[in-house]
C-alpha cells in the first residue's frame, strides 16, 4: 500500500457486531499480514473498548501504537484506525464521514440485521471512503451519493431511493439523454 | 446518556441470529456463480452472488488459485451487462481478486471503454481499478486518459485519477512524474478534495526537491486552499521546509512562523490542532512561540468532545517533557480532567501534571492521585507509576510522600508487571536518594512480608541484601529477613539465607547472631537452602565470633562472575564426570551466535560457533547433513588462517561420523596473543570421506570416497571480544569512570535507510549491550542517542555514548564518546567503527 510519509494515511476500517464479530472490515496497512493477526487486532480493541460509552459522542483510545476513534450505535460498532503520529481530528472526520454514510445508505435504520441485509452498500460505501489508505472523501452525504448514482447531479433527496431505484432513475435518466 | 443495546428476549432471539448469510458456504456460493454464464444476465441475482463472494473474502476465507481464476473469468462476462449497480459490483469484486498479469488482460479494453464512459461513476472506478491491477506496459497504454483524467472536470474522476497516481508513485516513479504539469493544474482546481489529492501527488513527486518543495508552499500560502484537508498538508510542508533551512535565530522570526500561528485561527479544528501540534513540535522552539499554540490546546482541554481533549491532552503531554514551564498555566484544566470518563484521557492528564508539578503542589497532586488509581487498569498505573518515579528524583526533598504513596499502592490489589513497576521506582529511588534508603529499606521489608509473587521476594532480598549492611542500624532488617525464612516456599527461603549470610559477611558485629540463624536453618526441609545454610556456616567462619571476614569471602558473596552464566552453564553440561576436577578458566569468555557458513538448502549446513578465550579461540562447526544417500565420516574442517598471521592452529578435533540429519560438531582451536583483541579472517574447506547408504535399510557401503566442500569465510572481528554487559543506571557509571580515557570522534555514516536502521548497525558493529531502552528510535525522529555499555577482554569496563543525527533527508551523523579504564580500549572502539 501506499506509505506517503506525510499524507494522513489510514489503516484499517471496521465495523463490528455487538460481540465483535465483523459486519465489514477493511485493512489498508500491512500491519497485520495474516487474517489471524486482523482477528486478534480486533479482538482487543472490541474488547478494550465495549466497557465505554460511546454513543453521543465519538470516543478516542490509544493502544499498540495506533489511535483508534470509534462510536457504537445499536448493536453495531464503528472503527477508524490510524498511527500513533496521526492527526486524530482527521481520523474522526474519517469517521464521521462513514457513520453518517451508513445511517443514510440504511435509511436511519442503523443495526446489525440491516447492515447484513444491504452488505452490498456497506462495502461499496467503504470503498468510496478510503483508497489504499488514503482519504477518498469524509462528507457522509457525498460518499452516500457515490454509493448510489451514477452521477453527481443530486436532484433527489437521498433518503426517499432504495437503492435500485436510485440506479433506475439514473438509468431513466440515461435513456431519455440518448433518445433527445 | 448511553442507549441500551438492542435487548434480546425470547422473540427478539430468533431475529437476531438471522442473517441473510447464515449458513453460508463457499462451495455452494461458487456454485451459483454460475449464473454470470448465462446468455440472458439477471443483474440483480448476479449482484447478490457477487455480494456473497465478498461477504465470504470478507470473513477471512480464502479461495485457491483455481477458484480466484474461475471466479475472476465468470465474472469478466458481466462486462456484458448494462446494469450500472452491477457494474459497481464488479469493480470491486475484481479488486478483491487481485489478478495475476495474464488474467488482466481480459478485463482491460472492457475497463478502457468504462474509461472513457460518458457516466461519471464508470469512468472514476474503472480508473482505480486499473491502475490498482496494472503494470508498467499496460500503464503507458492507459497513461494519457489518466493524464486526462487528472484534469477532468468531474472532481471524482479527477480524485480518483490523482489517488491511483500516489499509489503508482511507489511503483512506478518515472512514468507518473511525467504527469507533473497536469497535476500542477489540479492544485489550482476549485474542488476541495480534488485539490488535497493533487497537493499530495505534487509534494510526493517533488520532495526530494528542497527548493521546489519551497516554492509549491509559498505558492499556496499565496492562493486559496480550499479543505481543513489540504491545509493541514499545507501546514505538514511547511513544517518540513521550516526544519530544513535551520534555525535562522539571528534574523529574528522563524521562517513561516507566522503562517503556522495564523492557522491557530482557522475556522476547522481539524487546522487549528494540525497548527498547534506543528508548532509544538518545532525545532528548537521558544517559550514564546508556544504560547499561542499551547492557549489554543488549553482550551480544547475543556471540550464536549473526547477526541479533542484526547488530541490536546497528547500533545500538551509530549511538550510537558521539555517545556514544564510552558504548561503551568494548564494545570487547572488537567487537574478536572483526571476524573474524565476516559480513562486514557485522564492518564495523560495526571502524567502531564506529574511533569509539571512544582515542589509545593506534589502532596496535593499526590492525595487526588490515590482516588485515581482505584479506577484505571494496571497498564495505565504503569506509566503513573514511571511518571512519579521520575517526579522524585526531581524533588528529592519530596521523597517521603512520594515513597509513602508508592508503598501504599504496594499493598493495594495488583498483577505482577504493576508490583514490578513500583518495586523498581522504590530501588531506584533508594539508589539515587541517600536520605530516602532507610525509609524506603523498611517499605520493601514489609511489603515482603504479604507479597504474593516469589519473584519480587528474592529480588528484594537480594537488593537487601546489598544495600541493608550499608545503612547506620543494619540490624533492625534481620527480623523481616529471618521471617522470610519461616513463612515462604523454597525459593524465597533460600534466597533469604544468602541475605543473611551477606549481612554477616558485611558487618562484623552482627556475626554471632547471623551464626545462630544460620544454624537453625541448616535443618530445613529443602536440600538448595539447607546446603546454603551449611556453606554459609563454613565460610564466615565456624566459631562465629566477631572477626573481621575474609576477603576472599567477601568476594564470593558480593562479587560478580566475569564469564556470561549461559556460557557457564553450557560448560557446566558439557562437564563428564572425571578425575579431573571442572576448571571455571575453561569457560569462553564469550560465545558469539552461530554464523552461517553455507546457503540455505544446500547438502551440507555448517554454521559456525566462535568462543573467545583469554590465550585462545575455538571454531565450533555444527554440521548438518541433509542427503539421506549419504554417510560422511572423519569430518574435519582445513582452516586457511594466512589472513590471521597472529593466530596459530593447535588442535583439530574431527567427528567422527556424520549421518543424515543429526546434527553434529567437529573444532579447530587457535592459539593467539593472551589479553588481545586479535582479528582475522579464515577460510574454511569441509574435507570427509563419503559413503553411499540405502536409504531404505539404513546400511552404508563399504567403498568410500574423499571429497571436500567449500564453506564460506570466517572473520573474527573486535567486536567479538566486548561482552554485552548492561548497566542499570547509565549517568552514574558514566560519571563514575571519569573522563581520564575519554575519547570523542565524529563520524558520518552516508545516506541510510532510516535513522533506526543506522542505530541498529552500529550497535551490531560494536557488539556492547544498549542500556536504559535507547535501542529504540522513535518514529519520525531526527535525532537519537544511544547509551552502550560492556567488558572488553582484559576485564575492561567500557561505556559508549553515540549521538546519531540526520543531516538532510537521508545522510546520518554520529558522534561517539567513549569511556573506559584503559586508553588502548577507548581507542579501539573507535577503530571498530573507523574501519567498520
Amino acid at each position: 500500500m501506499a506509505s506517503n510519509g506525510m499524507c494522513p494515511s489510514v489503516k484499517n476500517i471496521l465495523l463490528l457486531d455487538s460481540e465483535g464479530k465483523r459486519v465489514a472490515v477493511k485493512y489498508y496497512s500491512d500491519d497485520w499480514p495474516t487474517n489471524n493477526a486482523k482477528l486478534a487486532f480486533e479482538k482487543f480493541v472490541f474488547s478494550k473498548t465495549v466497557k465505554t460509552n460511546a454513543r453521543t459522542e465519538a470516543e478516542v483510545t490509544l493502544l499498540e501504537n495506533n489511535i483508534i476513534i470509534y462510536k457504537f450505535v445499536q448493536d453495531l460498532h464503528f472503527f477508524v484506525t490510524g498511527g500513533d503520529d496521526e492527526n486524530e481530528l482527521i481520523l474522526a472526520s474519517v469517521l464521521q464521514g462513514f457513520f453518517d454514510a451508513v445511517t443514510l445508505l440504511l435509511r436511519s435504520n442503523v443495526d446489525k440485521r440491516e447492515a447484513l441485509e444491504n452488505l452490498d452498500l456497506i462495502l461499496l460505501c467503504l470503498d468510496e471512503i478510503v483508497d489504499g489508505g488514503i482519504i477518498l472523501e469524509t462528507n457522509g452525504a457525498l460518499i452516500a451519493e457515490k454509493v448510489t448514482s451514477s452521477s453527481l447531479d443530486a436532484d433527489a433527496p437521498l433518503s426517499e431511493q432504495t437503492l435500485t431505484q436510485a440506479w433506475a432513475t439514473a438509468r431513466d435518466h440515461l435513456t431519455r439523454t440518448l433518445l433527445k | 446518556m448511553a442507549q441500551p443495546l438492542v435487548k434480546k428476549d425470547d422473540d427478539r432471539d430468533d431475529e437476531a441470529e438471522y442473517s441473510p448469510f447464515l449458513g453460508i458456504e463457499k462451495g455452494a456460493v461458487l456454485q451459483e456463480a454460475r449464473v454470470f454464464n448465462d446468455p440472458q444476465l439477471d443483474a440483480r441475482r448476479c449482484s447478490q452472488v457477487i455480494t456473497k463472494l465478498l461477504y465470504l473474502l470478507n470473513q477471512g476465507d480464502t479461495f485457491t488459485k483455481i477458484e480466484a481464476t474461475e471466479v475472476f473469468f465468470a465474472v469478466t462476462k458481466l462486462f456484458q451487462s448494462r446494469d450500472l449497480g452491477l457494474r459497481r459490483m464488479v469493480y470491486l469484486i475484481i479488486k478483491e481478486l487481485s489478478p495475476s498479469s495474464d488474467e488482466v488482460i481480459i478485463v482491460t479494453s472492457s475497463l478502457m471503454k468504462d474509461m472513457n464512459s460518458k457516466t461519471d461513476m464508470y469512468r472514476a472506478n474503472a480508473i482505480r481499478v486499473l491502475c490498482r491491477i496494472t503494470d508498467g506496459t499496460l500503464l503507458t497504454q492507459i497513461e494519457r486518459y489518466l493524464k486526462q483524467a487528472i484534469v477532468d472536470k468531474n472532481p471524482v474522476v479527477a480524485s480518483a485519477a490523482l489517488v491511483s497516481g500516489i499509489h503508482l508513485l511507489q511503483t512506478n516513479p518515472e512514468i507518473v512524474k511525467r504527469w507533473s504539469n497536469e497535476v500542477q493544474e489540479a492544485v489550482q482546481s476549485r474542488a476541495p478534495l480534488v485539490q488535497f489529492h493533487a497537493l499530495a501527488l505534487l509534494h510526493q513527486i517533488r520532495q526530494n526537491d528542497r527548493l521546489a518543495v519551497s516554492k509549491l508552499v509559498t505558492s499556496l500560502m499565496r492562493g486559496t486552499v480550499r479543505s481543513p484537508l489540504a491545509q493541514c498538508l499545507l501546514i505538514r510542508y511547511t513544517s518540513q521546509v521550516i526544519w530544513e533551512s535551520g534555525n535562522n535565530t539571528q534574523s529574528g522570526d522563524r521562517p513561516f512562523y507566522d503562517f503556522l500561528e495564523s492557522c491557530l485561527r482557522h475556522k476547522s479544528e481539524m487546522v487549528i490542532f494540525e497548527a498547534a501540534r506543528a508548532i509544538t513540535e518545532l525545532n528548537g522552539v521558544t517559550s514564546r512561540e508556544l504560547t499561542p499554540a499551547i492557549t489554543v490546546l488549553q482550551l480544547f482541554l475543556s471540550s464536549s468532545k473526547p477526541v479533542l481533549r484526547f488530541a490536546a491532552v497528547r500533545t500538551l503531554n509530549k511538550v510537558a517533557m521539555k517545556h514544564p514551564m510552558a504548561i503551568t498555566n494548564c494545570n487547572i484544566d488537567m487537574e478536572s480532567l483526571i476524573s474524565d470518563q476516559n480513562r486514557s484521557i485522564a492518564t495523560l492528564a495526571i502524567t502531564t501534571l506529574l511533569k509539571t508539578g512544582n515542589e509545593s503542589s506534589v502532596d496535593r497532586l499526590m492525595k487526588q492521585i490515590t482516588n485515581f488509581m482505584s479506577d484505571i487498569a494496571d497498564e495505565f498505573k504503569i506509566v503513573v507509576v514511571e511518571a512519579i518515579r521520575s517526579l522524585c528524583l526531581k524533588f528529592p526533598l519530596k521523597y517521603r510522600s512520594l515513597m509513602n504513596f508508592l508503598s501504599n499502592i504496594l499493598r493495594e490489589e495488583g498483577g505482577f508487571d504493576y508490583k514490578k513497576a513500583i518495586v523498581d521506582s522504590i530501588v531506584i529511588l533508594i539508589r539515587d536518594i541517600p536520605d530516602a534508603k532507610e525509609s524506603g529499606l523498611l517499605h520493601l521489608c514489609e511489603f515482603i512480608e504479604d507479597c504474593e509473587f516469589t519473584y519480587l521476594s528474592t529480588q528484594i532480598l537480594h537488593f537487601l541484601g546489598v544495600e541493608g549492611p550499608k545503612t547506620s542500624d543494619p540490624s533492625k532488617y534481620i527480623r523481616y529477613i529471618y521471617n522470610r525464612v519461616h513463612l515462604e516456599n523454597a525459593t524465597v527461603r533460600a534466597s533469604a539465607v544468602s541475605t543473611l549470610a551477606k549481612f554477616g559477611a558485611a558487618v562484623d558485629e552482627l556475626k554471632p547472631r547471623i551464626f545462630v540463624l544460620l544454624r537453625r536453618c541448616v535443618f530445613d526441609s529443602d536440600d538448595e537452602v539447607r546446603d546454603r545454610a551449611t556453606l554459609y556456616q563454613n565460610t564466615l567462619g565456624g566459631d562465629g565470633s566477631v572477626v573481621e571476614t575474609d576477603k576472599d569471602v567477601k568476594d564470593f558473596l558480593f562479587g560478580s562472575f566475569d564469564v556470561p552464566l549461559v556460557n557457564l552453564e553450557t560448560s557446566l553440561k558439557n562437564y563428564e564426570p572425571s578425575e579431573e576436577p571442572f576448571d571455571i578458566n575453561a569457560v569462553p569468555r564469550e560465545s558469539s551466535a552461530p554464523v552461517e557458513l553455507t546457503e540455505a538448502e544446500t547438502e551440507y549446513a555448517v554454521n559456525v560457533v566462535k568462543h573467545i578465550f583469554d590465550k585462545h579461540v575455538v571454531f565450533q562447526y555444527n554440521c548438518t547433513n541433509t542427503i539421506p544417500e549419504q554417510l560422511l565420516e572423519d569430518v574435519i574442517v582445513i582452516v586457511d588462517a594466512s589472513e590471521a598471521e597472529e593466530f596459530s592452529e593447535v588442535f583439530s578435533k574431527p567427528l567422527r561420523s556424520l549421518p543424515y540429519d543429526s546434527p553434529r560438531q567437529t573444532f579447530v582451536a587457535f592459539e593467539k596473543p593472551e589479553g588481545l583483541a586479535t582479528v582475522g579472517k579464515f577460510s574454511n574447506i569441509l574435507k570427509f570421506i563419503v559413503k553411499e547408504v540405502d536409504p531404505s535399510t539404513g546400511e552404508a557401503e563399504e567403498d568410500s570416497v574423499e571429497d571436500e566442500y567449500q564453506l564460506e569465510d570466517l572473520d573474527v572481528v573486535a567486536a567479538d571480544y566486548i561482552l554485552k554487559v548492561g548497566v542499570s543506571n547509565f549517568r552514574n557509571a558514566w560519571e563514575s569512570l571519569g573522563d581520564d580515557f575519554e575519547r570523542v570522534d565524529e563520524y558520518g555514516l552516508g545516506p541510510r535507510e532510516s535513522l533506526a536502521e543506522a542505530v541498529n548497525a552500529v550497535i551490531n558493529l560494536l557488539g556492547m549491550q544498549p542500556c536504559e531502552g535507547t535501542e529504540v528510535v522513535p518514529p519520525n525522529s531526527r535525532s537519537h542517542t544511544c547509551l552502550l555499555s560492556g567488558v572488553y577482554i582484559g576485564n575492561i569496563k567500557v561505556l559508549v555514548r553515540l549521538s546519531f543525527g540526520l543531516d538532510g533527508p537521508k545522510d546520518v551523523a554520529m558522534k561517539l564518546a567513549v569511556r573506559s579504564e584503559d586508553e588502548s580500549v577507548s581507542d579501539a572502539i573507535h577503530e571498530i567503527v573507523g574501519s567498520g
